[in-house]
């Protein structure tokens, strides 16, 4: 009893902690999520040669850049208003390109029960294949593959790291 | 009751230690106070030097996990026998002994025997005794087996201190990890890698004839369930379609896998796949999420986690007629991943309890509940063969590791492992005899 409660008293301690470094936790994730940060992926780095970027290549990289990964609410699966463009993006794209195949990977964060939140994954992964869908996007574009709690993009056990971890990540096949 | 004991038991294995050679230190986090004591003395050793092993100290340390016995601290002992004829029923008595344990270990050709014998300190009754035998790396089983031998004495149940269990450990920072599937002995000593990857390996099911692990692995980027054979490290790849291919269940006679798929169509329901002739059956129809199936011990029934009304519930349904499933949860808005007790009559499911993911029991007949666990975020709940004991995970200082109960909620403890994060412990059935 007596370790417990200094377990949660040092545990107590650290989330404290936390909150005092990250102010805005919830502002960030919205800045982080929606904000053209995020293609980082070296998929196209291999010598395409700098000057000679494809028609393609380059609608590839404006649909990147309005976002490659949609976040959503704890235990829902709806994409919420701000992350709209995003999909429309990526299904603007995927119409010009028909040849093109996207991924799309569920995620949940690590809270309950681990094939639970496969299922989870999985209907945040359907939610975006739908929406993609209804703007024109073919059905054999698109492949869904959920990881449920077991590839988190980041470690913590806050808020902050579980809205970064409650994500579908869309991604380009070669 | 609720009384903790801050009592740390280091299992320092020096050359017993095998290849993963995994340091583990046990935690008594709870320990019951109508538990039935006993003294375990210390073997003598029938040789120069130091014992090679202490039998003694495992022993003790099985029964007390049971949460039926507090073995006597050794400070406590004013003597040590190492025979029966050696005990003096009288001190222990008045040390408020019930039973004593003595033995001796020899060396014996490349190995050891072990002489044991276990008494009644009020009668003086010789109990049992024994002579077993063990080569120098499976000292642990021999004292297992003596755990074994004592429990089923005492308290008419078959011990369980023999079986194994597997278990998923994660190494590394995210997104980068590797994952592997251990099995070790059933308090997390002589781990053994059974298979690893970058991708992914979750939900490893036991076949229950002991021999074969069912799992989920990523390692094609995509979920797909495989059947592994331990003693051959054979792998068939069972089931690979569309979506999600998870939450493996064998049916008690070993020929079905209840399996979760998605299909095409993103509908997450439970299916059976008959092994040998791969006949795949619906299980589930509804457009929730329907998954982490459990078959009653008959075969008959699979229990099941469906958010049909809302949050995850468990549901019931009859394999053979499979279209009306009954609400078995009534209590809390989230219960998920049944287990079925093997007397069939519990379940173990994870519940969330006034904001905490926490191990409950749920009686089939009363529907009530009991919560067993104390953790922020357990996980996982898998029953010892007998029944007595619960395997789960849960988190220490944001990493994850192993805990039992006792079923009877009395005794709990966790298993820190020193290396990567390790959850999903599954307990492996009986060793046939």
């Amino acid at each position: 009893m007596r370790m417990t409660r200094l377990m949660l008293i040092a545990t107590t301690g650290l989330m404290l902690a936390a909150c005092g470094n990250k102010p805005l936790p919830e502002a960030q994730n919205t800045s982080e999520s929606v904000g053209p940060s995020t293609s980082t992926s070296g998929a196209d780095s291999s010598g395409v040669g700098s000057s000679a970027l494809s028609a393609e290549q380059q609608a590839m990289e404006a649909a990147k850049a309005a976002g490659v990964i949609v976040y959503f609410d704890y235990d829902r699966a709806e994409i919420k208003p701000e992350f709209v463009p995003v999909v429309a993006a990526h299904a603007k794209f995927l119409n010009g390109s028909p040849t093109r195949k996207i991924r799309l990977e569920g995620h949940s964060d690590e809270r309950g029960s681990r094939e639970y939140n496969i299922g989870l994954g999985e209907r945040r992964a359907q939610a975006v294949r739908r929406a993609l869908m209804l703007q024109g996007v073919t059905e054999n574009q698109i492949t869904t593959v959920s990881y449920g709690e077991e590839r988190p993009a980041v470690q913590g056990s806050d808020e902050a790291a579980y809205a970064k971890n409650r994500r579908v990540e869309l991604v380009y096949g070669r | 009751m609720k009384k903790t004991f801050a009592v740390f038991v280091c299992f320092a294995l020096s050359w017993f230690a095998v290849a993963a050679n995994a340091q583990l230190v046990i935690e008594i986090t709870k320990s019951a106070e109508d538990a039935v004591p006993v003294a375990i003395v210390p073997f003598g050793w029938e040789s120069s030097g130091a014992a090679p092993f202490d039998v003694a100290e495992v022993v003790a340390a099985d029964l007390r996990r049971s949460g039926r016995f507090a073995p006597l601290d050794r400070k406590e002992m004013i003597d040590r026998p190492s025979q029966g004829d050696q005990i003096r029923f009288q001190d222990w008595r008045y040390l408020k002994t019930d039973f004593i344990a003595v033995g001796k270990l020899m060396p014996e050709g490349p190995g050891f025997a072990a002489n044991f014998e276990l008494y009644n300190v009020l009668t003086g009754q010789r109990l049992a005794g024994q002579r077993l035998t063990a080569n120098a790396n499976s000292m642990r089983a021999l004292a297992h087996r003596i755990s074994d031998i004592i429990f089923e004495q005492l308290t008419g149940v078959r011990g369980a201190f023999s079986t194994r269990v597997a278990f998923i450990s994660a190494e590394g920072t995210p997104p980068k990890q590797r994952y592997k599937l251990i099995v070790s002995d059933y308090d997390g000593e002589n781990q053994q890698v059974i298979t690893s990857s970058d991708e992914p390996i979750m939900s490893p099911a036991w076949s229950p004839d002991g021999q074969s692990l069912a799992y989920v692995s990523f390692e094609t980027k995509a979920s797909a369930v495989y059947v592994q054979t331990l003693r051959t490290g054979e792998r068939k790849r069972v089931s690979a379609r569309a979506g999600i291919n998870g939450a493996p269940a064998w049916s008690p006679d070993g020929k079905t896998l209840a399996i979760t798929l998605s299909r095409k169509d993103g509908d997450v329901d439970i299916y059976t796949l008959e092994l040998n002739s791969q006949v795949l059956t619906r299980m589930t129809f509804d457009p929730g999420i329907d998954t982490e199936p459990s078959w009653s011990s008959d075969g008959k029934k699979l229990y099941f986690n469906s958010d049909r009304a809302g949050g995850p519930q468990i549901y019931e349904i009859e394999v053979a007629n499979p279209n009306r499933a009954t609400r078995v949860s009534f209590e809390n808005g989230y219960n998920a991943r049944p287990r079925v007790s093997p007397n069939g009559k519990q379940l173990a499911v994870v519940t969330l309890d006034r904001g905490n993911y926490r191990i409950a029991i749920i009686d089939l007949a009363s529907k009530g509940m009991q919560v067993l666990s104390e953790g922020r975020q357990d996980e996982s709940p898998s029953f010892a063969p007998n029944g007595a004991v619960l395997i789960y995970a849960t988190q220490e200082r944001g990493k994850g590791v192993l805990a039992t109960v006792s079923t009877d909620g009395r005794t709990a403890e966790r298993f820190t492992n020193t290396v990567g994060e390790v959850r999903e412990p599954v307990w492996a059935p009986f060793p046939q005899r």
